[in-house]
């Protein structure tokens, strides 16, 4: 029994001390090298004033900024400290409740739009800090935005244009508006 | 399906199918020992481990011998584990001063990691350090999967020697598989998911202010942004089935898999070695055409149940439908049942990610299975269910459909009533026992577990979602264990004592409790002769053994699971579609 013990546990030790620091370390020093900006947390403004972060999306409830997909984060929306989904099952009338309240809030901040609302504006988001609204869901909301702001509509679509993705490479993923870029570039925040 | 959906689901496959050829070939040098070229650089630490360890890995195992030190080894993996949760508050790189674990969680992810299920009951960026990220959970990443990746190879051996009474070195295979095979290729793959944004920083939580400035107070005015060495631990999270994520919300965080791009390169991680290793069986045991065989009976399995997933998920949620939500695929969106589900992704990526996820036994999400439509979410914990041998984990799936390809000639035998074969070796009562426990262990446990919590208040307080659902949650949390998958249904809070206990216990027997009669099957084969080739032998390299394959895995699977199954997913798709009208 002793010639298995001994090598199962100085292995364990061999492999953590390769595998648990000098491979993150190396990973990280790499990382650091190569893609400072990323592996940081791809912060939008300067490192001393940062504005965000491009890929985590933040929560917007005012007319004159355009909404991201509900978060289902808790206690607060789009909390960076705790991701998380609703988890509600589709027949689940939390979900049905939820979704009917995100539909009239929208109305009701737009009393003129009377069409269907795009699928993703109005269902929580897996991780509930998804950055992206679909084009569809941004398209929706010009008319509130240019209200609000005192623009024209048209102004505001090329915005939203500029700040439309399509798919990576033109094949991957789907095409994408990342809101708090949008609406960064909206305040005139962004360069 | 658009055009683009049918595209991408073909990229998919067609690179995974293109890169498995020659990465089995490689692995198959690895674990047989021949000259590599990254022998050059890593041979020396590999020599050096040995030394250290005082193992001789000139002198082979016999299959108790190779039993034991697995077990010793992955025991006291899991007490590392353990040990660095209950201790992580007075250790360092621990900038959040994350305090102890609780024990009944503790204990729960030190089997959950070390038995390569990665179910967790914790949400990682609110629970663990960065310390125990790294020095724990990723090193038991590597260490699982090399362990999976073990056994087979053990299990091969079997079939290619006669007469013999040992199966391998198990510290070798482990430190080989480890070494040439998961280092390099995670060190590759974290480094190019960092360039696309996935984050690798031992700095504190980033705080930013809000753009839209609510309330007076400070603290609603700025967003914490969670960071960590990441990157170094999803690339083998993905590489080596394990799939527990760095952040809760797994590769549907933003920081853990950003891009579409990344998306694909985590979602070809989930199949490359599993698939790889059908080529890697092949050479070893001198008939490329094997390997091949087993893969296209995987492959035809998966392909048909990612077009099933991705066509229920499209079609969306009827209850919304009803409420004025427009769910249909168009110019600027992907439609669809899109709750739960991330817009980068849209349906097709999420579809096929659910889908792969589960026929390995990775368990990484990148959108909630919980929110699935009730039969998109049935099919990832069938596939769950068949015994993760749909690809299945590293190793552990490719060894899982080993057996099901000697329960498939066993009953072909049975037909025809001549004594079974496979590659050669004559499949004897002996065989067929222990297949037999391979195969009803883990449908006892997904059962019998769900049995008795949906009986106990503990285990029914647990669920999110009302009614069918409810059950589904749980159902589908006790296939994950006994699968060792790890996905969830995440809405059941699993966080307490009962299902830490009950689960943890679900995945060291769906681990061991297979691994063991599997290792049983490899010493029992060795020591057989060969028996030749004759008009009689059933040809296992034909389309006709595929279907046959199929048909078993497909047969166990459905009549095992159809009645628990019934009364979770299909009744609430029946109540969703009643309401429709």
């Amino acid at each position: 029994m002793q010639t298995t013990i001994k090598p199962a546990l100085i292995l364990l030790l061999c492999l953590t001390a390769l595998t648990g620091v000098v491979y993150p370390l190396l990973v990280t020093l790499s990382a650091q090298l190569l893609f400072p900006t990323q592996a940081n947390g791809s912060l939008l403004g300067s490192d001393e004033k940062p504005l965000g972060s491009e890929l985590i999306g933040q929560a917007f409830s005012r007319p004159e900024y355009f909404w991201g997909r509900p978060s289902a984060t808790s206690p607060i929306p789009y909390n960076g400290g705790a991701s998380s989904g609703s988890n509600q099952g589709p027949i689940n009338p939390a979900l049905i409740d939820a979704v009917q309240a995100r539909i009239k809030a929208l109305r009701d901040a737009d009393p003129s739009h009377s069409e269907a609302v795009p699928a993703d504006l109005v269902t929580a988001s897996a991780s509930g800090l998804d950055p992206h609204i679909s084009p569809a869901a941004a398209v929706y909301q010009i008319n509130r935005v240019a209200i609000a702001r005192h623009l024209s509509p048209d102004s505001v679509r090329e915005l939203v244009d500029r700040y439309t993705q399509t798919r990576q490479w033109g094949v991957l993923g789907e095409p994408r508006v990342n809101v708090l870029k949008l609406n960064l570039a909206l305040d005139q925040r962004l360069k | 399906m658009t055009a683009n959906g049918l595209f991408q689901i073909s990229l998919y496959f067609v690179a995974l199918l293109l890169l498995a050829k020659p990465l089995g070939v490689y692995m198959a040098a690895v674990y047989e020992n021949r000259p590599l070229f990254l022998k050059r650089i890593l041979g020396p630490l590999e020599t050096g481990f040995y030394r250290l360890s005082g193992v001789n890995p000139e002198q082979e195992m016999g299959w108790k011998g190779y039993t034991a030190a697995l077990l010793w080894f992955n025991l006291f993996g899991g007490l590392a584990v353990f040990a660095l949760q209950m201790l992580q508050a007075y250790l360092p790189l621990n900038p959040q001063q994350m305090p102890h674990v609780t024990v009944d969680s503790a204990f729960n992810t030190a089997v959950s990691f070390a038995t390569n299920t990665n179910w967790q009951g914790y949400g990682g960026e609110t629970t663990m350090s960065y310390l125990t990220q790294m020095l724990g959970l990723s090193v038991q990443n590597f260490v699982s999967a090399a362990t999976g990746m073990a056994v087979l190879i053990a299990m091969i051996r079997g079939f290619q020697r006669t007469h013999a009474d040992a199966i391998g070195n198990f510290w070798v295979d482990l430190t080989r598989g480890t070494l040439y095979i998961l280092l390099p290729l995670s060190f590759v793959l974290a480094l190019a998911l960092v360039g696309q944004g996935v984050v690798q920083t031992f700095k504190p939580y980033q705080t930013v202010p809000l753009v839209e400035q609510v309330g007076t107070a400070t603290e609603n005015n700025t967003q914490t942004l969670a960071l960590g060495p990441a990157a170094s631990q999803i690339a083998i999270k993905q590489l080596g089935t394990n799939g527990g994520g760095f952040f809760n919300a797994n590769s549907a965080h933003p920081f853990e898999n950003p891009t579409p791009l990344s998306n694909f390169l985590e979602m070809l991680a989930i199949l490359l070695i599993p698939a790889a290793l059908c080529h890697t069986f092949g050479v070893m045991v001198g008939d490329p055409r094997q390997g091949w065989a087993i893969l296209a009976a995987m492959t035809l399995v998966l392909i048909s149940l990612v077009f099933v997933t991705v066509s229920l998920e499209q079609g969306g949620n009827p209850g919304l439908a009803k409420l004025g939500v427009e769910q249909s695929v168009g110019v600027g969106q992907s439609g669809g049942n899109m709750e739960g589900k991330e817009t980068r992704f849209g349906i097709v990526n999420s579809a096929i990610w659910a889908t792969a996820t589960t026929a390995a036994s990775n368990g990484s999400v990148n959108s909630m299975h919980d929110s699935y439509t009730p039969l998109g979410g049935l099919v990832p914990m069938w596939l769950i269910q068949l015994g993760e041998v749909i690809f299945g984990g590293v190793g552990s799936g490719l060894y899982g459909m080993l057996i099901f390809a000697l329960i498939a000639v066993f009953v072909a035998g049975l037909m025809i009533g001549r004594t079974p074969e496979y590659l050669g070796k004559k499949i004897e009562a002996f065989e067929v026992k222990m297949a037999a426990i391979v195969i009803l262990i883990p449908a006892f446990f997904i059962l019998g577990g769900t049995a008795l919590a949906v009986m106990l208040e503990a285990g029914k307080t647990a669920v999110a979602n009302p009614g069918a659902h409810g059950f589904s949650e749980i159902l589908y949390a006790f296939s994950s264990a006994a699968g060792n998958n790890g996905s969830a249904f995440a809405g059941l809070s699993a966080n307490s004592p009962f299902y830490n206990i009950a689960l943890a216990t679900a995945m060291l027997v769906g681990r061991y409790g297979i691994i063991v009669p599997v290792l049983a099957i490899a010493g029992s084969l060795a020591a057989k002769k060969t028996v030749p080739t004759t008009v009689g032998t059933l040809p296992t390299h034909t389309p006709l053994f595929v279907m046959l394959l199929i048909g078993t895995v497909l047969l166990v699977g459905a009549l095992t699971f159809v009645p628990a199954l019934a009364l979770g997913p299909v009744v609430e798709h029946l109540i969703m579609v009643a309401a429709k009208s």
